[in-house]
């Protein structure tokens, strides 16, 4: 059951906000070290989905979930997780660029402060922001206003920061729920770039709208159509052979 | 048919303009007003032989209607306002910040709802009642829980003041929590952050300037406060030497004096000139509040 090979594992998962479910039964197996999008249209459950991984849905008291979710062969409803071990492990970046209104240098550094029982030395916060930046292609723009507030850069800078602060927590999964919807096409373009080079080190699940996206940015596309997942594969055969014919009506948009 | 409509409208747009525009400025002609009017009561004193400015400010004798040798000294008294606000707010704003905190980021639902509803009580509650409870209930209370003479003192009042003063903080504060948009909130929790570490390093100092004008208009509210003070502190012209001391306010020595002061005497324009000088400390501490607010945001 424990595969290593796959980062997240759900087992009749359902969710209700309330009365109504937003979640029917998932059943998913994501395979590491890949980027795997999920798409359908708006009020589907994929932003609930990716939401669920974290457990940030929580934040809203009237959440019921049921169903068993592995995130790297641990059942993160187990009592013993710990939801600030859970969340270190597993990044996420938002639809809004969500810089924090700090510093650049401190946003980059925050996850790192919060983690740490002694204060890091001067010498290691410099070294992971340096590395970070470097690897989501900022370091070159702002390695001379790293005291700059975060939130006065541009947007494309912003969600590059957002991944970027991340990285020194060395999550092995990265959740994305439509990072590029605010930005863009050179942003888009920038930022789908950097999602595949850091494919492979990190497990990327991607919630889009757009399916061109989906179609550039990933191994693997889920389907899913009123909380139910329809149809998980390779991404291209998922647009180019679907099997389920709900799947093919909504990529060629006869609805969504 | 259409211009003729579209000119009413055009007329009708420009008259609520202008009304909106006479309700923003008729606040500095109120200020000014109200400034121009202390000032013409309390300003011709200033000329008097034998008045003097500096010991007005420094001296602590305040004999203002002896028959041989008036004296205008109001170091006492400024002492008096300064140490009950200052113990007021000690008091105040970890409690009345901590409640705000409290009602943003922890409570949900009824608790938060209730909660809001009997703060806001505490603020309905006239300033005369307050000093009720000072005399009656506080005097005593401080008279056997401290071991001290009189219960009618600095900590007494301060601790009116702060109750008086803590609603208004609880809910600008709480507004200005609940103005930090959600989403850095969430980012913070999607790092690990605990809620704690979300507050302490995110929401206070992104809801700072909100923050210091609750405190401020705390500040504002004990400064001003009258009736209670008059009641709770024991009314004794003194500078305190600790908080069981007893004192008197400027505000206070204003209203219990005036109606005795006969109109256009030395001593009805000094109390006056009291006036004055509370505005002039109210706008200093605004002043200062803004300048540091501004500070703040250039870093």
């Amino acid at each position: 059951m424990s595969d290593t090979r796959m980062s997240i594992t759900t087992r009749d998962l359902k969710l209700w906000y309330g009365k109504f479910q937003a979640l029917k039964g998932i059943d998913l197996d994501i395979k590491s070290g890949m980027i795997t999008s999920l798409i359908g249209p708006s009020g589907c459950g994929k932003t609930t989905l990716l939401r669920c991984f974290n457990r940030i849905n929580e934040r809203y008291g009237n959440v019921t979930t049921t169903g068993e979710i592995k995130l790297l062969g641990k059942n993160i409803y187990d009592p013993d997780v710990s939801l600030i071990e859970l969340r270190k492990a597993i990044g996420m970046v938002f639809q809004r660029p969500n810089p924090l209104p700090i510093s650049i240098y401190e946003n980059v550094v925050f996850g790192l402060l919060i983690h740490s029982e002694n204060k890091p030395s001067r010498r290691d916060l410099d070294d992971a922001v340096e590395k970070a930046l470097t690897e989501v292609g900022l370091w070159k723009d702002l390695k001379d206003r790293l005291n700059d507030r975060a939130i006065g850069l541009q947007l494309e800078q912003q969600q590059k920061l957002c991944i970027a602060r991340l990285l020194p927590l060395k999550p092995q999964i990265i959740l994305m729920d439509e990072p590029c919807s605010a930005l863009d096409v050179e942003g888009t373009r920038a930022i789908e770039e950097l999602m595949w080079s850091l494919a492979g080190r990190y497990t990327i699940l991607i919630v889009t709208h757009n399916m061109a996206q989906a179609r550039r940015a990933s191994s693997e596309c889920i389907f899913m159509l009123l909380g139910e997942l329809i149809e998980h594969s390779r991404t291209e055969d998922l647009f180019l052979t679907p099997r389920e014919s709900r799947t093919a009506e909504y990529i060629e948009g006869r609805y969504g | 048919m259409i211009s003729s409509r579209s000119k009413l409208s055009l007329y009708g747009e420009k008259a609520i303009e202008w009304l909106i525009r006479i309700c923003g400025v008729s606040a500095i002609i109120f200020v000014f007003a109200i400034f121009f009017f202390l000032f013409r009561e309390g300003a011709p004193i200033l000329r008097e032989p034998g008045f003097n400015l500096w010991r007005f400010l420094t001296s602590t004798e305040w004999y203002p209607t002896s028959m041989s040798n008036v004296r205008y000294g109001t170091f006492a008294l400024i002492a008096g306002t300064l140490s009950v606000t200052g113990v007021a707010m000690l008091i105040a704003v970890p409690f009345g910040l901590g409640a705000a905190v409290f009602v943003s980021e922890f409570c949900t639902g009824k608790l938060r709802e209730s909660l809001k509803v009997i703060i806001e009580l505490l603020a309905a509650i006239p300033s005369i009642v307050w000093g009720f409870i000072g005399l009656t209930v506080m005097n005593p209370l401080i008279q056997t829980v401290f071991h001290v003479q009189v219960g009618l003192n600095v900590l007494n009042a301060a601790l009116l003041l702060a109750l008086m003063s803590i609603p208004v903080m609880v809910s600008i504060g709480e507004d200005a929590l609940k103005a930090v948009p959600d989403s850095y909130r969430e980012g913070a929790l999607a790092l690990g952050a605990t809620r704690w570490q979300v507050i302490y390093r995110i929401l206070l100092p992104a809801a700072k300037n909100g923050l210091l004008a609750a405190v401020l208009l705390g500040v504002g509210r004990a400064v001003g406060e009258t009736m209670a003070v008059l009641m709770a502190t024991g009314h004794a012209v003194n500078v305190p030497h600790s908080i069981f001391d007893s004192v008197r306010t400027l505000t206070a020595t204003i209203a219990a004096e005036l109606g005795e002061a006969s109109q256009g005497s030395p001593h009805y324009r000094v109390l006056f000139l009291i006036g004055i000088l509370l505005f002039t400390l109210t706008f200093i501490v605004n002043l200062v509040a803004d300048l540091v607010v501004r500070g703040i945001n250039r870093k």
